[in-house]
């Protein structure tokens, strides 16, 4: 338990300062720009309350907002990223939703760790760009910016996975 | 009672999901219509001195660059003073002659930046100095060879700039050749080395690589400092005006001290150009 909680606050350090740092000023024009910092609450254990959850993601997003200068912009995302969580969570795993499982490729196989960081990384990136845009004006340049940076941050998502990859197939 | 308890209970996710959701987009909604002075920005003390510690590593990476960029500038200005100091009096006549009225109208606060951003949709800038160094908001900012933005935010120690990479960013412009002026904006562009100068008379002919200049208009910069270089013309956006793209002077990806410009008349120029919105 300790080490789970160690683990996360070393996570979300490490993420939001390269987040911040590095990230911010990489970008395809301004068409892609990645967002690997969510992978902090891709990995936040499961059978945590609800409420927990979602206030975590909520400061997550704000702390980078904070950086970014774009007050609530990135907390928005992250509080739709959490209520994908739940669902998500909620249709794929049924039994042992009280233990503390974080949900990293080595616990989980490939293929649900993919669609649960790639939808996750969709709809995240959807809420993020509307709400910086907010209109729909040229809504197909928006589309493309989704798309492109959703790839963007995957590519990145799956990087740091394999990384950190440990054999342990649970699910 | 008892059912709506459980109710609230079985579809917490979706309560709380509407909850923070909401207030995000408070958030959201009062920090870009009103652009307050709030606390949650990176002219805030903490963020400002993070980024202050991060850039005093980073632009050691730099420092050829930003060196000859500086040098460059000495370089221009002791040759203009050379000028100046050796004109012959008699043929004196023929240049322009110096307005005493607009002699020492213009301040200018050195700054470096220890934030900058070029690839979000609205991009923004962090300066080391604040209102203790007589930054105020409103006021222009410059980069060596350009145009950089306009100061929105101030706190005691830093400020943060609504850099020209921004949607809501208009400068009043003119051409070199011609007195037209145009208003110079970001527009719909993706690229940081480019930007739209918008509303030139359709009548105007503009060639290309033709230089582009601050109006003075506006009261937030001089008149006469370089925007950048025209590279296409006769964009039509339907109405009688033409809209130009140019190539801007400020390498945007590479900024590291600015000038932030105080006009010392500003304060009398606004009182009176409120008093006309008052008559009409």
């Amino acid at each position: 338990m300790a080490r789970i909680l160690l683990f996360n606050i070393i996570r979300f350090l490490v993420l939001i300062a390269m987040q911040v740092f590095l990230f911010k000023n990489i970008g395809y024009y301004n068409l892609a720009s990645p967002f690997p910092y969510i992978l902090f609450i891709f990995l936040l254990p499961t059978g945590m309350p609800n409420f927990v959850l979602f206030t975590i993601a909520f400061l997550t997003g704000l702390s980078v907002d904070v950086f970014y200068d774009t007050l609530g912009v990135n907390a928005a995302a992250c509080v739709a990223l959490a209520a994908y969580r739940v669902f998500f969570m909620k249709i794929t795993i049924e039994n042992d939703m009280d233990t503390f499982i974080t949900p990293i490729l080595g616990e989980m196989n490939f293929k649900w760790f993919f669609s649960y960081t790639f939808f996750g990384t969709l709809i995240h990136h959807f809420v993020l760009v509307t709400l910086e845009t907010f209109s729909f004006k040229q809504f197909q340049y928006t589309l493309a910016t989704i798309g492109l940076s959703c790839i963007f941050t995957m590519v990145i998502l799956l990087i740091f996975s394999f990384l950190f990859y440990k054999r342990k197939s649970r699910i | 009672m008892r059912n709506l308890w459980l109710f609230l209970r079985r579809y917490n996710a979706f309560f709380w999901f509407i909850l923070f959701f909401g207030f995000s987009m408070f958030l959201v909604v009062t920090n870009n219509t009103f652009q307050r002075a709030s606390a949650l920005n990176s002219s805030n003390t903490i963020i400002g001195n993070i980024y202050q510690k991060v850039n005093s590593w980073k632009s050691y990476l730099s420092l050829t660059e930003t060196n000859d960029q500086l040098v460059k500038e000495n370089a221009s200005l002791r040759t203009q003073l050379e000028n100046y100091l050796t004109t012959d009096t008699v043929a004196m006549a023929k240049r322009p002659v110096i307005d005493s009225s607009e002699f020492g109208r213009y301040e200018f606060i050195i700054a470096s930046v220890t934030n900058n951003s070029i690839h979000q949709k609205s991009n923004y800038l962090t300066l080391n100095k604040g209102s203790l160094a007589g930054i105020e908001k409103g006021m222009g900012v410059i980069a060596p060879n350009g145009v950089v933005g306009i100061v929105l935010n101030v706190t005691p120690h830093f400020s943060t700039v609504q850099s020209l990479l921004h949607p809501d960013t208009k400068i009043s412009v003119t051409l070199a050749n011609t007195d037209v002026f145009g208003s110079l904006v970001w527009g719909s562009n993706v690229d940081y080395r480019f930007a739209m100068v918008k509303e030139i008379p359709n009548h105007v002919k503009v060639k290309t690589a033709e230089k582009v200049f601050t109006s003075g208009y506006s009261g937030h910069f001089p008149k006469g400092i370089l925007v950048g270089a025209v590279v296409e013309t006769g964009i039509s956006s339907g109405d009688s005006f033409l809209d130009l793209r140019i190539l801007l002077s400020t390498n945007f990806s590479n900024l590291h001290h600015v000038y932030v410009v105080k006009d010392l008349l500003a304060k009398e120029l606004k009182q009176l150009e409120e008093t006309n919105q008052d008559n009409g």
